[in-house]
């Protein structure tokens, strides 16, 4: 019974400090910063690598989620003879909800778990105590950067899931399934506000985008420096940003669509 | 009329790297108890011990990597853990550092590793980079091998590039750990030669840590053998040679049995054996 407890106090222990080594870590992620917006050129290196390994992922999603979308909502509305507002369901279900979400999911699945495994490799390799000597901060030079790419590559990632999407619910709504076109798009147009649904949709995804950055380049930095020790942390990365995206994916919608 | 600096000044000024109490502690095992040491300007040091006594720590501390549980590390007058961050970087800048696993960049080929502390550092132009990375490769007589990514690199090759890594800023002073690890004959000859030579003709000071005690002898102008966490005996080679301590002259002949322990503190052998019968 004490060993338990004994065990129990040293994971929470463990878990909080943890938790404040999070955080001292996205200080000094800030504050290095600056830094890095300095030197364009490592920010579009990075915003590639992290484009180019989501952005096939993203689309084909898109345009899978879009049709499924198209299909169920067709499904539903039919009964209520109301197939004319399919155009609404999917764009305002992918822009407020599932372009901000399943894109970070992706985005941590692929992008995520590649930058942990990155930096930890760096890490156990001593490439990360190499630059310190050569009196390059790594926090500046390699962490900073691909903080700076995340956050600006998820809204932009989430905004091709949710257009190729609203595509893909079109091709079954209006291609397969007969709904009219002018309908689909006219009052996708009339219903879809700017500032409620595109805004927040963006919001969210900003700030899935600064957590999934931050978990995966915590994960590697902190990483065990081993073989093993990065593997755990790749598996990490995923696990924690699937939950926290979708823990602040509530929160965000209870504030925002109230 | 000024008189020549008193001579505490000057002696003090000879000494680049002074090592003071420094005790450091890895969890409960103690790695440095009370160390000191002195390492010249423009002397070539070697720092001898067996495998696992802090070596590589003692590199670190003098980089400022690690903070010392006691005592203190100056280099070039300055305290290096009292440094605020700018002031250990800017330090840091004037020292270069070997790795013991070269630490190289791997995704930049090896010009490119060779010039990032140059491009890091410095505004020089791209000519002026070139040159003085193929300069720096070809001292190690890795020039032909500029485009070559780490990852096709030997281990040995991989060292003598970290080296020209680690000199191409002209720092005042390079740390080579394990330089001559996985090296063949040859390219460890000439290795021995180079890190004479750049240290006299770039009027450098050079630490050397290294397992292979004749050949960093023949070079070295001045030893420290540690063990046990403190320093057993220091002096100029010829002085080792003859040291009347068994803890040197073991280590210096390189045998198994002495008074410096080849295992890692375990308990009684037989016992630990016997330990698992039921
Ligand atoms: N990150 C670490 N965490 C805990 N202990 C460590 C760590 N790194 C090294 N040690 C311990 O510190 C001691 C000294 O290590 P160090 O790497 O300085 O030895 P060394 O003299 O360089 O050995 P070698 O000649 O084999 O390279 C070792 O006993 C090792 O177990
Ligand atoms: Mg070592």
């Amino acid at each position: 019974m004490t060993a338990w407890l004994q065990r129990l106090g040293r994971r929470g222990i463990g878990f909080f400090e943890r938790l404040g080594r999070g955080h001292l870590f996205l200080l000094r992620v800030l504050a290095a910063l600056p830094a890095a917006l300095a030197r364009p050129r490592l920010l579009v290196a990075q915003l590639h690598a992290v484009g180019v390994r989501t952005l096939l992922i993203i689309g084909v999603s898109g345009l899978f989620v879009g049709m499924v979308l198209g299909l169920q909502g067709y499904n539903t509305l039919v009964d209520f003879g109301a197939e004319e507002s399919l155009g609404v369901v999917v764009a305002l279900s992918l822009v407020r909800e599932l372009g901000p979400v399943v894109s970070a999911l992706l985005f941590a699945g692929r992008a995520g778990s590649a930058l942990t495994a990155e930096i930890g490799l760096m890490k156990a390799t001593e490439q990360l105590s190499g630059m310190e000597m050569m009196a390059v901060d790594p926090l500046e030079r390699v962490v900073a950067p691909r903080f700076v790419a995340g956050l600006v590559a998820m809204p932009l990632l989430a905004a091709i899931f949710s257009v190729v999407g609203v595509y893909g619910g079109w091709f079954v709504g209006v291609g397969l399934l007969g709904v009219d076109d002018g309908a689909f798009w006219s009052q996708m147009q009339a219903q879809v506000d700017l500032h409620d649904d595109v805004y927040n949709g963006v919001v969210k995804s900003l700030v899935f985008g600064f957590v999934a950055s931050w978990i995966a380049l915590f994960e590697g930095y902190d990483a065990v420096p081993t073989s093993e020790g990065v593997g755990r942390a790749t598996t990490r990365t995923v696990v924690h940003t699937a939950l926290a995206v979708l823990g602040l994916d509530f929160v965000l919608t209870a504030l925002m669509f109230e | 009329m000024s008189e020549p600096a008193p001579s505490a000044q000057t002696r003090r000024d000879e000494v680049l790297v002074r090592i003071r109490g420094l005790r450091f502690r890895r969890g409960e095992r103690v790695i440095f108890d009370g160390v000191d040491m002195d390492i010249r300007r423009g002397q070539v040091t070697a720092v001898m011990g067996p495998s696992g006594t802090g070596k590589t720590t003692l590199l670190r501390l003098i980089g400022g990597q690690l903070r010392p549980e006691a005592g203190t590390v100056e280099v070039d007058g300055q305290d290096v853990h009292r440094l605020g961050r700018r002031a250990l970087y800017a330090l840091r800048r004037r020292m270069g550092m070997l790795f013991q696993s070269g630490a190289l960049l791997t995704d930049l080929d090896v010009f490119e590793n060779v010039a990032f502390p140059l491009r890091e550092h410095t505004r020089l132009p791209e000519r002026m980079i070139r040159d003085l990375v193929l300069m720096k490769l070809e001292a190690v007589g890795l020039r032909g091998a500029r485009r070559l990514m780490p990852a096709e690199l030997s281990g040995g090759m991989a060292r003598r590039v970290a080296l020209a890594r680690a000199i191409a800023l002209d720092p005042m002073m390079v740390m080579y750990d394990e330089p001559f690890t996985g090296q063949d004959p040859i390219s460890m000859g000439v290795l021995l030669q180079l890190i004479r030579l750049l240290n006299d003709a770039l009027g450098l000071t050079s630490i050397v840590v290294s397992h292979d005690v004749q050949e960093t002898a023949a070079i070295a102008d001045y030893i420290y053998v540690i063990a046990g966490g403190r320093v057993v005996e220091h002096g100029p080679p010829e002085a080792l040679a003859r040291s009347p301590s068994p803890w040197v002259q073991q280590f210096m002949q390189g045998l198994p049995d002495g008074p410096v322990p080849f295992h890692y503190p375990a308990p009684d052998y037989a016992a630990d054996l016997l330990e698992g019968v039921p």
